[in-house]
Parts: structure tokens; sequence; C-alpha cells
């Protein structure tokens, strides 16, 4: 007789943003459906938008998000800009530049933040320790640009708010330097080593027809072959000045996920040093005519995906509606058909590898139905995961 | 791709307007929605990126947002529900699951009714926020 358990992870986590709780139904060990709620961070941004002037609004969108905090307001100004004709027809030179070398660094902190977890999660404390540790120079080099390790606050309707001072390119092109060796250790220790592969390969498969069926976006999508990147298909900021590649990935499962992340830093790096060495010189903003009524589209591919604002204005200087899209709406939608089939022990990694703002974990706990007892808890749940890794190590050392 | 639209969907379309090279905007009847994305989403292969509502003076205005990704272009279709008292459109979420958790958003937030939604249930807001009071709804006065 199959006896149905529903397992609840989360809603609350301490250590990320997002509280989100998913309901697994498992038979056994194998996940066989899954309940999505969200919703216990739902705080009204767009409402409040709406109440705020225009050039208030940047302030207010970076605060949606912690980890790509650059990514909202970078969007939310190019709505605005593309009202006044394009980012391209109003905004300096020398600010496209320090724009892209923005949002390229924040790639590289949220993919390593990301590694970190995914590391945590499947029993990899000395990765989640490492890459975090690595993830540190990169948030000195935001304090050294901006002042702030979080929340820049850099980019305002027309360029943005301070310039990167000459005295401090070189200083910023050691860094990246000093960041390639770790990203290579990571790098061989997830592409050599049979455990990692044993684990993550074949699970949580999304295929290239469930991507386009839910709509997911960026590194999800691109692990399942979607060949799909913002900054190629509707280029921002600098990334049409400079050299780089959009990764694909074929196997839409983890270990491609994984891939894509670690090698799309390579590719942040190379940006961010074709950006320091070709930044012009000149202004840094420009003077922005008030803001026609009129409609607006801004995308811009943050670390998680194609992030979207549609912005309409009156004339007035506040704005009648901005929708805010961001790219994990569409991907942790998708969880229903990644984590669905796998079982209980791929269950936290297959929810984290969309790298949701994912939050979940540590409040999990399994309830026996009909007896209501408990029986596992959320660390309980990542030990179940762990377990898992060592046991397949054990069995590859043998 | 704009040609390939404007042939499939010939005199559905009621308002073509290109606002730049990467953005057309145009409008459908609501009755023709359901029609339209199948034609754009299932035959044309545009990708949904999402939808967003909007309470207007006249109507409540609700545009999907579509992206052709190997040209860059952006298509956002406009559907307006004029009967302000009793908003309701056919839904797109039984085409493709992506559509299901952004049309649960509109619904919560403006009180637009989605007909043959599988599970229109609320997403966003807390289970104790009073029925009928939509908080993306302009308020008079």
């Amino acid at each position: 007789m199959s006896h149905k358990v529903i397992v609840p992870i989360g809603p609350y986590h301490p250590l990320l943003e997002e509280p989100e709780l998913f309901q697994l139904h498992v038979e056994g060990e194998k996940v066989v459906d899954i309940d999505i709620i969200i919703g216990y961070s739902h705080r009204g941004i767009e409402q409040l938008a709406e109440t705020k002037h225009l050039d208030q609004v940047p302030f207010l969108v970076e605060r949606i998000c912690g980890i790509c905090s650059s990514s909202h307001p970078y969007t939310y100004v190019l709505a605005v800009e593309d009202i006044l004709g394009g980012e391209y027809k109003i905004v300096p030179e020398r600010a496209l530049y320090i724009r892209t070398i923005i949002d390229e660094l924040q790639r590289i902190h949220s993919h390593l933040l990301w590694l970190g977890l995914a590391g945590h999660f499947i029993g990899y404390n000395t990765v989640w320790m490492w890459a975090w540790k690595y993830r540190e120079p990169v948030l000195d080099m935001f304090e050294m640009i901006t002042g702030n390790r979080n929340n820049y606050a850099m980019f305002k309707v027309g360029g943005v708010r301070r310039d990167i001072k000459d005295e401090d390119v070189p200083i910023l092109k050691k860094a990246l330097d000093d960041l390639l060796p770790a990203i290579d250790m990571f790098r061989g220790a997830v592409m050599d080593d049979p455990v990692i592969h044993a684990r993550l390969k074949g699970v949580g498969i999304l295929t290239k027809q469930q991507c386009i069926d839910w709509c997911v976006v960026g590194p999800t999508a691109r692990a399942s072959g979607i060949n799909i990147d913002v900054r190629r298909d509707e280029p921002y900021g600098a990334c049409d000045r400079i050299d780089w590649k959009v990764i694909i990935e074929k196997d839409g499962d983890i270990f491609a996920k994984t891939v894509i992340r670690i090698l799309e830093m390579y590719e942040s790096i190379r940006m961010i040093r074709q950006c320091l060495d070709k930044m012009p010189r000149g202004e840094i903003d420009a003077k922005v005519p008030d803001i026609p009524p009129g409609e607006g589209i801004g995308r811009v591919e943050a670390p998680r995906g194609e992030c979207f604002h549609y912005i309409k204005t009156d004339g007035t200087n506040r704005p009648v509606r901005l929708k805010v899209r961001a790219p994990s709406f569409m991907n942790v939608a998708s969880d229903k058909v990644g984590a669905v089939g796998g079982t209980i022990s791929d269950a936290t990694i297959t929810l984290a590898a969309v790298d949701p703002c994912y939050c979940c974990t540590e409040r999990v706990a399994v309830i026996n139905k009909p007896d209501n007892k408990k029986i596992l808890n959320g660390w309980d749940l990542i030990k179940l995961s762990q377990e898992k890794t060592r046991k397949l190590r054990e069995g590859l050392e043998k | 791709m704009k040609e390939n639209i404007k042939e499939s969907l010939g005199s559905r379309i009621l308002d073509w307007q290109e606002k730049s090279i990467r953005r057309i905007y145009f409008t459908v009847k609501k009755e023709e929605i359901v029609e339209t994305v199948k034609i754009l989403f299932k035959e044309l292969g545009l990708r949904f990126v999402t939808a967003s509502g909007t309470d207007t003076p006249q109507a409540f205005e609700i545009i999907y947002h579509f992206s052709f990704d190997k040209a860059g272009e952006f298509y956002s279709v406009r559907v307006l529900l004029e009967d302000k008292n009793n908003p309701q459109v056919d839904s797109i979420a039984p085409l493709f699951p992506g559509a299901e958790w952004i049309e649960r958003e509109i619904w919560e937030m403006l009180g637009i009714k989605f007909i043959g939604h599988p599970n229109l249930k609320r997403l966003l807001l807390a289970d104790d926020w009073p029925q009928g009071d939509y908080p993306l709804r302009h308020k008079e006065g």
C-alpha cells in the first residue's frame, strides 16, 4: 500500500532573504508532487513605487533583492530611458562601461554565493567556506567603487552616480587576477570529482520543452540548451562593445547548471577587464529632460536570468504603474517539474539549483500525516542530502 | 518576425505601434486573446515574459509581453477590459503552465477574473487579507 507523506520545506530561513514554502508530497523516498507557496515577503513594492518620485524609485527597487541588488535599479532606469528613446541615446559612453562593470561584478558575487550554498546542501562544506571567502574580495571591490558592499545606489536615469577613479583601476585588476585561481580551483573541484558527477548528473532535469512551457530564463534555461541572454539579444551598457560569449549546456541537469555558473564567472571577469581597459574619459551622467507620458520596458540579464520592468508614466514625476518581474518568478515555478520524480534527498539541491533566493531548508519538517508526528526537521533533510554524497564517495573509493 | 505576426494575426491587430525598432505594441480584442497568444507562443515561438495589469480611468488594461530573442524584439499585446465593475478575460494558463502564476497575481491584485484558469487562488497576498480589496486598483478621490 502506498503511503503518501507531505514534507513542508519552509517558510522561514534565517540565512537568506526570501521565505518560500515547498510542500513535498512523498511516497517512500520518491517525490510525487510539490506545492509551492510564496508571498511571505510580499512588500507591495509595485504599489509603493506609484507613490515615489521617478528619481526615488531606483532606491526602492534596489531593495527588492539583496543579492542582485543592482539588477533591479538597472532594469528600472533602462525602462525610464526607453521612454526617452533608449539608453544609448542619452547615457554618456563612460557611464555605459561603469554600468557593465557593476552588473558583472554582481554576477560573480551572486554565482559564488550560489556555489557555496549548493556545496553546503550536498555536503561539501569546504566549498561553502571557500566560495564565500573568495566572494569577500568581490564585495571589497564594490566597496571601493561605490562605498557599499551591498545596495550600491549606482544607477540613476541618465547615467551613474559615482565614477571609478584612475588610481583604483590597477587595484581592481589585481583583485580580478587574484580571483582567477580560485575559480580555477572550483572548476577543477566540480569537473574532476567523481562524487559530484554521481550526485548532480541526471538529477533535477528540465528538458528543453519544459523550459519553453514554463518560460524559464537565465542559467536555468541555458543549461537546457536554450540560447537566450539579454546581454546579447538586446545589448545594454557596454555589452556590445566588448568580446564575450554566452555559455550554453545541453543536459538540463544540476551539473549543467553548476558548470554554466562557473564558466560565466570567467566571462564576467573578461568583461570587467575589457571595460576597465576601454573605458573612455568623460561625463558619467547626462542632464535628463522631464519624462513625458509614455510606456517603457527595461530588461537586464540578472545573475538568475532576465529581469523585466514595465513603467507607465503620465507626465507627472510619479509612475502610474511599475510592473516588476524578477527571474525567480518564472524559475521557481518550474521546480514543479524539476523536483517531481526525484528522491527526497535530491530535493534540497534541486530546489536550490534554479538559484531562487532560497531560504527554506532550515525550517523543514517531515510530518507523518496520519498521526501528525514530526519525524524529520530541516537540518535532518540537509543531513540526508549530505549523507547521500558521503555514501557515494565511500562507494567510489572501494 | 514583424511581418510574420502581421500576416498570422491579420485583422485581429487593432492598433499597431512601433515605439522603436525593438518595442512593438499592439491591441487585440479581449475575446481573441487566447487565439492570439496561441499563435504567438505555439506557432511563432515567442517567449512569454510576463503580463502586467493596470487600472486606468477608462478600463482595466492587461498587457501580455512576449520576447523574440533571436532578434531582440519585444512584443506587447494589449487587451482592454472596459467593464470595470466586472472585469474578466479568458485565461491563457491552459495553453502553457508558465502563465499560471502571473494570472493569479493579477487576479488578486486587480480583481480581474481569468475564466478557465486551472488554479485561481491567491499567490502573494496573505490568507487574512480582506476579500474584495484589490491593492493595485486606484481608489477614487
